[in-house]
């Protein structure tokens, strides 16, 4: 099937809309906000338009760059430990009826619905000593007394899973569905154990959609300032939640667009990166 | 309920007005509408704080004045102020006058971001604490004080049997990841309170070398820090349960919350409570300034204050010998303590190295 690709202005109407949405609600703010991250910084007061890069270079330190990097490694891993859990549940998903799955969609839906604060103070209070989980499992013998899970990087990296575990299977969801079932078939007739037929059939066919699953989780979850805050200590603060500092409580825009700035180039660049080795390992 | 009765309005009336009222919140009323309707848009801190002004004060403002109070919730810290000023750049005004921190009115004032105020439609104003008439460099009045509240040393009954007495209290190692503390230097004003508890007063903090003493002293108590938190909700309620038995709270919510039979308690230690205020101030951008001005001189009569002190458990911005608060009711809304008056000037010169130290400092 091919279409004929559009050669008169007219042909391009239909995406006049959503490029008008795009570059009003997506370029526009995103422009100001690198313009003001190079505008001058008026201590006790706001800011006034210049173009300077001492935003940038107070960015440029080492400590930033270590809370950089813990961002970017955070995020790197609640996206694969995700996927991780997140596939094998998507694979059993689209094997069921019908019914069942629009059950679990709609659920997962309702999920995603949460906002990071509901999620965050939840999770402290399944956390808690007072009235967590640990107390069920002192009462099944389990563990002589309550204790407090947080704050812990653990207990962060768990919100965070549970926050983009919904999302995550979201986005396998379409690809796992398509995919031809006579695979596996022919797997299995040829003698595969059915997990041998998942790891050798399914996951290769698959690597791309993977690969492309963790980018878009890693960017959801670079976003996330509130549950660091809540679930962890001050040194799993990531970025965003200095972004958040400086842009809502010193009123230093200048410098939390830098931060932003930088925080998105980054990203993009690792994103960049990892589609050029997927491309290279197919070629 | 009868179901045909005429007073029910009819599921089209009802539509409409919230489609009204959807419109009116995002596009925001006419200005002239407003003042005709006599409407003033007032900003407080949300939670307790906004529920006890709604129920107490702004009702008697209204009967008073005829002017109707449209209640907005503020957050705390400096967030309120970056919207402010943000709005008011778009010439807009989220609130007509808002409830705001010392801090925020230098800030503010530097940019001129607060109307200036007739002082002889607010005579009241003259018997407000001289320190809480907010001025412009020129003189002119920008703020009056509206009230003031202590942050003070906050424990939960049930955990600490005993009310600690000093803040010194927070540094005992005894207490590993049983604190909550403010996560801002700014917000939190440790520093004020390191160099009363540790070194002798405030004075110390005027060079950079003292204040980086302070801070080395600050790094001690980290191990007892549990939770370093932005937002009241998400102390009071580990507070309540016990999840994090201390740290430094609000004078007034912890009262309100002890009233409701909460166990929790606020103590003055004997270094002094930190005593912190809010200024009335009016956003440039708004059009009912001259409401704002009758708003102003009603919050500042000495019942009203008094009333606040009852009913809201804030300290009076006027001599407490103008109102007829008994010594019982004065004292818990206050100490005899010598307060730790935070060093607001520092926030101001040195907001971005302060900043960036303090972060260094709680995150390193």
């Amino acid at each position: 099937m091919s279409k004929p690709s559009p050669r008169r202005l007219a042909d391009y109407a239909p995406i006049a809309f959503p490029a008008g949405m795009l570059l009003a609600f997506f370029v526009v703010p995103f422009g100001i906000m690198i313009a003001i991250s190079f505008y001058h910084r008026v201590q006790g007061g706001f800011y006034e338009p210049a173009f300077e890069f001492a935003n940038y270079e107070r960015f440029l330190t080492a400590f930033f760059g270590g809370v950089l990097g813990f961002s970017l490694g955070l995020s790197s891993l609640v996206a694969v430990v995700a996927v991780l859990l997140a596939f094998p549940f998507t694979w059993l998903l689209v094997r069921q009826r019908r019914q069942v799955q629009v059950i679990w969609l709609v659920f997962l839906l309702s999920v995603l619905s949460l906002s990071e604060v509901i999620i965050g103070f939840a999770w402290s209070t399944l956390f808690s000593k007072t009235a967590g989980i640990t107390n069920l499992f002192v009462a099944l013998g389990l563990m002589d007394q309550a204790v407090s899970l947080y704050p812990s990087f653990g207990a962060v990296l768990a919100g965070m899973v549970y926050q983009a575990f919904p999302y995550t299977v979201l986005v396998l969801y379409p690809a796992l569905s398509r995919l031809d079932p006579t695979l596996v078939e022919a797997a299995r007739t040829l003698g595969a154990s059915p997990f041998r037929a998942f790891f050798n059939v399914i996951v290769p066919s698959l690597r791309n959609t993977i690969l492309a699953t963790i980018i878009m989780v890693f960017v959801f979850a670079l976003g996330s300032y509130l549950l660091p805050q809540l679930l962890g200590r001050p040194q799993q603060w990531t970025l965003s939640v200095l972004i958040t500092d400086q842009a809502i409580y010193q009123s230093n825009m200048p410098f939390a667009s830098a931060m932003a700035v930088f925080l998105v180039l980054v990203s993009l660049g690792l994103v960049g990166l990892s589609l050029l080795f997927g491309q290279r390992e197919k070629a | 309920m009868h179901k045909n009765s005429p007073a029910k309005p009819s599921r089209r009336a009802v539509l409409a007005g919230g489609a009204a009222a959807l419109a009116a919140s995002t596009i925001g009323f006419p200005s002239i509408l407003r003042a005709a309707d006599k409407t003033l848009k007032v900003g407080v801190y949300g939670g307790y704080f906004k529920e006890s002004f709604d129920k107490h004060i702004f009702t008697e403002f209204t009967k008073a004045s005829g002017i109707a109070i449209e209640s907005v919730a503020e957050p705390t810290g400096e967030a309120w102020l970056v919207q402010l000023e943000q709005a008011a750049r778009a010439k807009q005004a989220p609130a007509d006058v808002s409830m705001i921190s010392q801090t925020s009115m230098l800030k503010g004032q530097s940019v001129e971001l607060w109307a200036p105020l007739d002082e002889a439609k607010i005579p009241g104003a003259k018997n407000v604490h001289s320190h809480l008439q907010n001025r412009y460099p020129d003189g002119r009045l920008c703020g009056v004080g509206a009230v003031s509240w202590y942050i003070t040393l906050v424990s939960n009954t049930k955990v600490f049997p005993e009310a600690p007495t000093s803040w010194a209290e927070l540094w005992d190692a005894k207490h590993k990841d049983q604190l909550g503390l403010l996560a801002l230097v700014s917000n939190s004003f440790l520093l004020e309170v390191t160099a009363t508890t540790f070194f002798g007063g405030t004075k110390m903090l005027d060079t950079e070398e003292g204040i980086l003493k302070a801070m080395e002293k600050i790094a001690e108590l980290k191990p007892n820090v549990k939770l370093w938190y932005r937002d009241e909700a998400q102390f009071e309620q580990a507070l309540k349960s016990g999840e994090i038995p201390m740290g430094q709270y609000y004078h007034d919510v912890t009262g309100l919350a002890a009233a409701d039979g909460h166990p929790v308690r606020s103590t003055f230690p004997k270094e002094g409570g930190i005593n912190d205020s809010g200024s009335w101030a009016v956003s440039k951008a708004s059009k009912a300034v001259d409401l704002a001005q009758v708003f102003i001189e009603y919050m500042c009569q000495p019942s009203i204050q008094a009333l606040l002190s009852r009913k809201v458990g804030t300290s009076p911005t006027i001599d407490a010998k103008l109102t007829d608060l008994t010594p019982e009711e004065f004292a818990a809304v206050s100490s005899e303590i010598a307060p730790i008056v935070p060093r607001y000037d520092l926030y101001q010169e040195k907001a971005d190295w302060l900043s960036q130290k303090w972060t260094e400092l709680i995150v390193g």
